[in-house]
């Protein structure tokens, strides 16, 4: 349970380290510190408090988030080797570390480099995945997840669902990174107006960066089609299962309040507190619909060797997750 | 006998000569000697020049206040955006002048001098200025607080260092000529400066009466070119004789 909550506190600072990217894009700051990986020649973990001024202060915030997120993904991926019986999941943990490293070597190169397009979008894409790499492992040690959802009977495994989930989660990641294209090349106001497009449903004039923001305004409305699409089939089919259930209600708030954030962003001229959220909500939207992806998966994987399960009353299966169990145990 | 003796040593010296050119060569590139200084090529006797005004039509936007709340060691309560500059009289501030096209071939001696460019107030001193291609700009900090000097050219090579302590002092050179170098400041958001890096000495930048003068220009005809960082460019051409100065007015409009 301790690991499990540990898990959870590294995924929620994830979504802290994606906000703070977010604050250092939104203000402009990706250069205010110009060297790497020390802050004007200080280390980093020195440089004096009174230095955080102006750009450096969400610079700085941002380094100094994404080292402790490193530190936690370091200790969540040797604790799940020392305590955790499913190799998945142990390799789960070094996946979470690699990730988090080279995340940082991007973030670093990217400065080293003045912002290049390509890696600074790499630097934002892969910072969504390593929140998914937290998320699913705070997911798969979750009393819940161990335990196969059992107390309202086995676990579904809904074909339809599964595959729409999956289909949804695809699309939510393809539409964030196109996300951070428009970001990174800064296309955030390539169309000034909203909903309309220059006063018409569609613009009347093409470049590259309104080509780009025109796509994730697309990407916008298919996302929520799918998620609409994915949510109904759980409302519809499993109304029954709280763990479909919440995060599908979930969704529909958290597209809801996304759909809001991108147009205040538009209006706003990029307020970058706004912007900033619009970025943190999208990866939760990520998140959640993972959850729901894998909890929509969840009888299609193992039981855990010791887990609650078995007073549920659940009929357990042997699944694949047995060896590594044992191994586990063994270690 | 004889003719085979001398061809052979006619063969013999030839190689010895083209590897004594060859080797000459070598060592010419491995001391890499510096070009020979190239002497102003312009004649004091006979050298005009280009004066004018430039001015605004219109109203102007006023200066704003800059907050600068983000870094209390910025300390500059008068602070106010420099980027549109104009008297009462319609003198516009802040334009960098240049000879664009003309001068052909010509070449010009680089000054040594280090141009200045400072960071005082949290704001860069000069908001517009120019150098010659090769002319080291010396960049300095002035302000108890630190700064960032990103210059991000597009034919030049970019660059972004840092000043954390007051008085310190970096150095760099334009190689190319590139009009204009936009500079920035990171850490200070509305901290902006431009350079007009070009290959000769023909430049000006206007100040709070809005005039500029090129002097020291050969006899010929010259385009001109006005840069305004919010109004863009202007240009003129203009043809001067021998000793003649000519008066090149630009007028903006907003």
């Amino acid at each position: 349970m301790l690991l499990h909550l540990f898990a959870l506190l590294t995924a929620a600072s994830t979504a802290v380290l994606i906000f703070a990217g977010g604050l250092v894009t939104s203000t402009g700051s990706g250069l205010s510190v110009p060297d790497w990986p020390n802050s004007y020649g200080w280390f980093m973990f020195t440089f004096p408090l009174e230095n955080w001024v102006g750009g450096i202060f969400y610079e700085h915030s941002h380094r100094l988030i994404a080292s402790t997120v490193g530190f936690l993904i370091l200790v969540l991926a040797f604790w799940l080797w020392r305590a955790e019986p499913r190799r998945w999941v142990r390799r789960l943990g070094f996946i979470a570390l690699g990730a988090v490293i080279t995340q940082g070597v991007l973030g670093g190169i990217t400065v080293l480099w003045y912002l290049p397009d390509p890696i600074s979008i790499a630097h934002a894409s892969l910072a969504e995945i390593v929140f998914c790499l937290t998320t699913t492992i705070a997911l798969v040690t979750s009393p819940g997840w161990k335990a196969r959802y059992a107390a309202r009977g086995p676990a579904p495994d809904d074909r339809r669902l599964q595959r729409v989930a999956l289909a949804t989660l695809a699309m939510v990641y393809v539409q964030i990174v196109v996300g951070a294209t428009m970001r990174h090349t800064d296309a955030g106001l390539a169309i000034p107006d909203f909903p309309w497009m220059f006063g018409h449903l569609v613009p009347d004039h093409w470049d590259p960066k309104i080509a780009i923001h025109f796509a994730h305004r697309v990407g916008a409305l298919c996302v929520t089609t799918m998620l609409l699409v994915t949510t109904g089939q759980v409302f519809a089919r499993h109304r029954n299962r709280p763990e479909l259930l919440r995060p599908s209600i979930l969704l529909l708030v958290l597209v809801t309040l996304q759909i809001t954030l991108g147009a205040l962003t538009v209006l706003s001229h990029k307020e970058y507190i706004i912007n900033s959220l619009h970025v943190v909500t999208g990866a939760s939207v990520l998140v959640t619909t993972l959850v729901l992806t894998l909890r929509a998966h969840r009888a299609r994987f193992g039981d855990v060797l010791g887990s609650t399960s078995r007073v549920a009353g659940s009929p357990l299966t042997a699944g694949p997750d047995h060896a590594g169990a044992a191994a586990g145990a063994r270690a | 006998m004889r003719i085979g003796s001398s061809i052979l040593a006619l063969f013999v010296a030839s190689v010895a000569l083209a590897a004594a050119a060859c080797g000459g060569g070598s060592d010419k590139s491995a001391t890499s000697a510096p070009a020979a200084p190239v002497t102003n090529p312009v004649d004091p006797a006979t050298a005009g020049s280009v004066a004018g005004k430039v001015t605004f039509m219109g109203t102007p936007p006023p200066p704003q206040p800059i907050k600068m709340s983000s870094d209390p060691r910025c300390n500059n309560p008068e602070a106010k955006t420099e980027a549109v500059m104009v008297a009462g009289d319609g003198s516009l501030q802040n334009v960098f002048v240049y000879v664009k096209d003309g001068l052909g071939n010509l070449k010009f001696p680089v000054p040594t001098t280090a141009l200045v460019l400072d960071q005082k107030g949290c704001q860069y001193r000069p908001h517009v200025f120019g150098v010659q291609a090769g002319q080291p700009i010396e960049i300095l900090n002035s302000d108890m607080t630190l700064h960032n000097i990103h210059a991000w050219p597009q034919t030049n090579q970019e660059f972004n260092m840092g000043q954390s302590l007051q008085g310190m002092k970096d150095t760099h050179v334009f190689t190319t000529p590139e009009i204009m170098v936009p500079f920035r400041c990171d850490v200070h958001k509305w901290m902006n400066s431009f350079v007009g890096v070009v290959a000769h000495p023909f430049f000006a930048v206007t100040g709070a009466d809005g005039a500029f003068e090129l002097k020291g220009l050969p006899p010929g005809t010259y385009t001109i070119e006005a840069w305004h960082e919010k109004f863009g460019t202007k240009t003129a051409s203009v043809t001067i004789g021998a000793k003649e100065s000519k008066d090149v007015p630009f007028t903006f409009s907003g």
